[in-house]
């Protein structure tokens, strides 16, 4: 093994990370290092390869090159989606999907961390104390009114958060989300915003989103993704003033 | 926390288990009563005709029940059911093929009757133990059960869903077809296995064997949707349910989603096969014909007709287009495939939710019982990659 020696601590690592589709280099080289309890904003122009890179932390794509760490000694590359869900990488798609002929607290159920296996969920009741974790995420979602709706009748918004709270409710380490703000009203995208800087305390986010708006709000460092590699990083004033940032991506 | 009940509450708690389960009742006593005690004749009498046709009706049901565990849950479309239903009636018929003994036409005391007539000197090892009703019933369910684990295994492993995953479940049922054509096969080639004589001692001919047929169809018909209503109402059919709607959300929830699905398709190509053993003693014949392609594809138009996701509705459409079936055969037998194709089409266009969608429809009107959630277009990244929208 070719573990590389980090004297920072880290909670997801990424290291000379390629993906190429048809000869299309959709990631070149990227690195990427997260400490844990950070809120990370990623920007970057579509087709940047924001999605891919969550495709590939999270066991979808499999890179040709590069390493993926996660808490130090853990290849990534070498899981499957759901071995690295129950690692403690949770994920929000780009595109809101909940489970929709399934209520709310169903949804959320299955979500929370436990015994994922066929003859466990056969035999599933729910405790009490699971009970109470549902309905504190819930709260924090602000869903409890529709906890017994379908989720196929939520608003595009509520979606999202039910996404979210689907994955906070597993507990992950680490939160991927992927454009939480699409399709949200403005009072909505605060109280999200507000929601993962509190989040950010107990958990690494990590979230990729288009609104400017909302990564002022989310105050965090920013990086800047273009075609397939991180273009800049630092605060958000830092990578508004830089100039490559602006000619490919901002300034346009 | 609302108080434990136990689980056989909890599996009819809900109106249409109890109405569909009361019904099932009804008939199961009554049909074999009104065949047995009221003679021919008689205003309340039902031939052993009707009875052996009901049973028939049964075993379909009860193979829809199948289909609708695993298409209507979990999205999973097999188009090659009929090869574990006609799995399971081979094994029971193999049973009765060699309960007749030397009554066969060529009286050989071991041998079936093609077996002689193909000059064949002794019994192929795979037809050793169907002389013992147990062993016969083990194979029911251990053939179609293993067949459809390994099936499941390579096929769900290597991801094959959508329309992929139904062409390949029909190019299955297909070339067991082909197979079970060829006489050296040792299943009776074209003319399959027939002429039978008795199960357990009965002559399977006999008015009371009908009705134990019968009550038997309806007894593992209940036994099946107990089963399936056991699965679909715990969090494993929430999880079935996450499959069918967002396979890549519950995949990314951290469920090994080729677990479920295999678990799901054994279990309903294990009832398929149950429902191909009880019906092989009532039409009295099983050959290659019950694993063509498009008997499978019947089941799908049963299940849809009656309303998929529910359970019941499959058992409602199995029973109505059989009958219907049975009808336009008898009286119109050119027009039955165009019927078919046709009923298959408006209820696809008008009736999304079956012939049960009506009834919750009309039911809505008098109260507020909660119908189970229609399955929604597929919202799945893992399908259609999203067109990106947005700065660009
Ligand atoms: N499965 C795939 N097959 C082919 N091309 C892909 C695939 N996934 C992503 N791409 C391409 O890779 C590039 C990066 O895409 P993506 O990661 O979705 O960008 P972003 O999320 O930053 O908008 C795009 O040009 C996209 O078309
Ligand atoms: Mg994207």
């Amino acid at each position: 093994m070719k573990t590389k020696h980090i004297d920072t601590p880290s909670i997801l690592y990424l290291n000379g990370v390629s993906v190429s589709f048809d000869g299309f280099k959709a990631l070149n080289s990227l690195s990427l290092f997260l400490e844990p309890g950070e809120l990370r904003a990623i920007i970057g122009p579509n087709g940047a390869g924001k999605t891919t890179m969550m495709d590939v932390i999270t066991g979808k794509t499999r890179p040709d090159e590069g390493e993926v760490v996660f808490n130090r000694d853990l290849d990534l590359t070498r899981y499957d989606e759901a071995a690295i869900s129950n690692l403690g990488i949770g994920r929000k798609f780009q595109k809101p999907t909940v489970i929709e002929s399934l209520t709310v607290f169903e949804n959320l159920e299955l979500a929370m961390a436990g015994g994922r296996g066929v003859f466990q969920s056969l035999w599933h009741a729910l405790t009490a104390s699971q009970s109470e974790r549902i309905r504190e995420v819930l709260e924090l979602v602000d869903l409890t009114e529709r906890r017994d709706v379908l989720a196929g009748s939520l608003s595009h918004g509520q979606k999202q958060w039910l996404e979210i709270g689907m994955l906070l409710i597993q507990d992950p380490e680490v939160l991927l989300i992927d454009e939480p703000a699409a399709g949200m009203t403005d009072v909505e995208t605060e109280k999200t915003a507000e929601l993962f800087k509190r989040l950010a305390k107990k958990h690494t986010l990590v979230v990729v989103e288009h609104d400017m708006e909302f990564i002022r709000a989310l105050n965090c460092k920013v990086t800047v993704l273009h075609e397939g590699r991180v273009l800049a990083e630092g605060s958000l004033e830092q990578v508004q003033s830089n100039q490559e940032v602006i000619d490919v991506y901002l300034g346009r | 926390m609302p108080k434990r009940q136990p689980l056989i509450f909890k599996l009819v708690s809900d109106r249409s288990s109890r109405i569909f389960l009361s019904v099932l009742a009804v008939v199961t006593v009554l049909v074999p009563l009104c065949n047995l005690v009221f003679p021919e004749g008689s205003a309340l009498h039902v031939s052993t005709y009707t009875v052996t046709l009901l049973g028939k009706y049964l075993c379909y049901a009860l193979l829809a029940l199948a289909v609708d565990l695993i298409w209507g849950y979990c999205g999973i479309l097999s188009l090659g059911h009929g090869a574990f239903f006609a799995l399971g009636g081979y094994a029971m018929g193999m049973y009765l093929m060699r309960q007749i003994g030397e009554r066969g036409v060529y009286g050989h005391p071991v041998l079936p009757d093609f077996m002689v007539f193909l000059n064949w000197q002794e019994l192929p090892w795979f037809w050793y133990g169907f002389d013992s009703f147990p062993f016969a019933m083990l194979m029911v369910i251990l053939v179609p059960g293993i067949l459809a684990f390994l099936f499941g295994w390579l096929a769900f492993r290597s991801r094959v869903t959508g329309v992929y995953l139904s062409i390949i479940t029909q190019a299955l049922t297909y070339a067991l077809m082909l197979a079970f054509f060829r006489n050296d096969m040792g299943f009776g080639g074209n003319n399959g296995l027939t002429d039978f004589k008795d199960i357990l001692g009965y002559s399977v001919q006999a008015d009371s064997t009908r009705a134990v047929l019968f009550i038997m169809s309806a007894v593992a018909l209940a036994l099946g949707y107990l089963i399936c209503q056991a699965i679909v109402k715990s969090k494993l059919g929430r999880v079935l349910v996450g499959v069918r709607d967002a396979e890549s959300r519950t995949r990314f929830l951290g469920y090994r989603v080729e677990h479920y699905k295999l678990f799901v398709f054994t279990v309903s190509a294990v009832l398929a096969g149950i429902a191909g053993a009880l019906y092989v003693p009532q039409v009295g014949i099983i050959n290659p014909g019950e694993f063509s392609p498009i008997n499978s594809i019947e089941i799908i138009i049963w299940v849809a007709v009656g309303g998929r996701g529910t359970l019941y509705g499959a058992v409602v459409g199995a029973v109505l287009v059989n009958y219907g079936k049975t009808y336009f055969t008898g009286a119109f037998p050119e027009l039955w495939l165009f019927l078919l194709g046709g009923l298959f089409v408006v209820t696809t266009l008008y009736l999304p939710k079956g012939v049960v969608g009506l009834f919750d429809r009309w039911k809505k009107q008098t109260d507020t019982g909660a119908g189970s959630p229609p399955p929604p277009d597929p919202a799945d990244e893992s399908q259609a990659r999203p067109t990106k929208a947005g700065a660009a």
